[in-house]
């Protein structure tokens, strides 16, 4: 047992852990959203959207949570409305709009080369870094969309579905889709200096798709996603402590193998079934 | 008496292609009608415009004496074509079914007592009772109908819009799905629905509107399906033919068969049908 605590002795293991927990089923949460609208790149566009904001909120000297935050609202409500105004369809308004986000954030690194700050955690992330602000950072994000999900979960679960037919039936959703937008941005920034730029996009995606394999009912997926993202969160930084691998890659290469090992056991269900079928006839 | 909606020269248009032109339309509390016309007639924008989904460009469109303005329209149930709904999307008859009470079931995301009760009532009214836990996918075209029907009726609509509601199932299945709107007519529930299906709209409904981009007639089919409006339309040749107080409709025969089109076709086979064949696949009933 002392072999299992020993880790958590360390101030850092302890946020860590923590906050990959919390990040890890946040990020499962919304993901089951983000992959049934079919908007698996949006997660890893706004996240490149948002490390230009941070880049220009540093720039400016505002608040990082604020600056980043609000570019990267502004972000998801331009891509919202150009799909929703123009023929451009979303995956292209998405690459537009987010790479040249990221690249506002690269310009402006380049131009400035007095930086002090690394911005090496906010593009690979550094849960070993993570401070007991932040933990309460990404407490507080989670905890506002929970609430949000909790009680606007049949709005949200029939706009997912189909949005036009939700409208007749007196969903506002044009404003749901801009209050997911928010939290989709609140989520991502949290997420951000603990699994990276570049990692969020598969902690968004995998507990989600792993989660549809496992069920057809839309209450299980979200319990179940939620489930997953946390659980790899926990495990991933227990095995990064002991093989000693960068805690972000290990939760996401964590995930893409329950990922593959819940693909092999569904399909080999499935050839089963189909097998027993054939027999009766 | 005041119309449940009402088309005052309504016109619409994607950018500056216009799909609607000057439509005036009345629906009456317990009118059971259909749209009729070619594709690109305009039917589901007009079922649209109705719906507050889409706004006229120019024009009045009241549901209950008031203006929509924008707003979608109250106490209307709607049901999509099959064509358009995600049939992978990881939901249950049940949970499609609660979506028709978003607006009247309380803040809490699961469904309450009346909410559920609700459920099995309109699930029972419509011969699905036994399909609550099933998912969407796991059902014939007719149960599939159903579902998205009990989802319109679970909202307690005065008024119910059904796009092609007798595409994309069989035969038998759309008669079924005319006959229980009927059904739904007798006890009160105005009824629009859009259809292809000329003859099954002859068979089965009291009204019908024939449309492409502007009202061409609209009254009772033994009436109002001649050959000219028929071909004023759909902008081709049909056949009108009355037998034994019914009514065929039919695009009108070329003066050609198969063998002026295809001189030489390749034959097929036609198999000995052996027991084996027919053990158990042929023999399975059709469900609807």
């Amino acid at each position: 047992m002392d072999v299992f605590l020993q880790p958590f002795q360390f101030e850092f293991f302890r946020n860590g852990t923590l906050a990959a927990v919390l990040v890890g089923g946040l990020c499962g949460l919304i993901g089951v959203y983000i992959v049934l609208r079919g908007m698996s790149y949006i997660g890893h566009g706004l996240s490149h959207a948002i490390f230009g904001g941070a880049v220009v909120a540093f720039v400016m000297t505002w608040n990082f949570y604020l600056g980043a935050g609000l570019w990267g609202f502004l972000a998801a409500v331009l891509i919202n409305q150009t799909v929703r105004r123009t023929r451009i369809s979303a995956d292209a308004a998405i690459g537009v709009i987010t790479t040249a986000s990221f690249a506002i954030g690269v310009a402006l690194i380049s131009r400035y080369r007095r930086f002090t700050r690394s911005f090496d955690a906010a593009l690979f992330g550094n849960i070993l870094g993570v401070t007991g602000q932040d933990v309460l950072v990404v407490a507080a994000v989670t905890l506002m969309v929970g609430a949000i999900i909790f009680f606007l979960y049949k709005q949200l679960l029939f706009t997912t579905f189909d949005a036009e037919v939700a409208q007749v039936y007196g969903v506002k959703t044009e404003w749901i889709d801009t209050l997911f937008s928010l939290v989709l941005a609140a989520a991502l920034i949290a997420s951000m200096q603990i699994l990276g730029v570049t990692l969020i996009a598969a902690a968004l995606v995998i507990p989600a798709i792993t989660a549809r394999l496992l069920t057809d009912s839309f209450n299980r997926m979200i319990v179940l996603s939620t489930l997953i993202g946390a659980v790899t969160g926990l495990i991933g930084m227990y095995l990064s402590y002991y093989v000693d691998v960068s805690s972000g890659a290990t939760i996401v290469l964590l995930q893409a193998t329950a990922f593959g090992l819940v693909l092999m056991i569904t399909s080999l269900q499935k050839r089963a079934a189909r097998r027993l079928i054939h027999t009766h006839l | 008496m005041q119309p449940l909606v009402e088309l005052n020269h309504v016109a619409f248009g994607y950018g500056s292609e216009p799909v609607l032109e000057d439509i005036c339309l009345h629906l009456h509390p317990g009118q059971f009608a259909a749209l009729v016309g070619p594709s690109g007639a305009g039917k589901t924008s007009l079922l649209k415009l109705i719906l507050g989904v889409l706004q006229p460009a120019r024009g009045e469109i009241c549901v209950h004496g008031k203006s929509l303005n924008g707003r979608p329209a109250p106490r209307v149930g709607y049901v999509p074509q099959l064509e358009s709904v995600d049939w992978n999307f990881p939901v249950t008859v049940e949970q499609v079914v609660l979506m028709g009470r978003v607006r009247r079931s309380g803040v809490w995301p699961w469904p309450g007592v009346e909410d559920r009760r609700r459920v099995r009532e309109v699930l029972e009214r419509l011969e699905i009772g036994g399909l609550a836990g099933r998912h969407i996918r796991d059902l014939s075209g007719g149960q599939q109908q159903r579902v998205f029907l009990a989802r319109a009726l679970i909202a307690e609509p005065d008024l119910l819009v059904l796009d092609e509601p007798t595409t994309g199932v069989d035969m038998r299945t759309a008669e079924n799905v005319l006959h229980m709107l009927a059904h739904l007519n007798q006890q009160g529930m105005t009824i629009l629905i859009t259809t292809h299906d000329l003859n099954a709209a002859a068979g089965h409904l009291p009204w019908v509107v024939c449309l492409n981009r502007r009202v061409i007639a609209q009254g009772p089919p033994d009436e109002i399906f001649t050959t000219e409006t028929l071909n004023e339309t759909y902008r081709g040749d049909m056949l009108v033919i009355r037998q034994d107080g019914m009514l065929f409709v039919q695009q009108k025969p070329h003066g050609h068969t198969y063998h002026d089109l295809v001189p030489n076709p390749v034959a097929g086979e036609a198999m000995p049908q052996t027991p084996e064949s027919n053990n158990g696949r042929l023999s399975s009933t059709v469900s609807v």
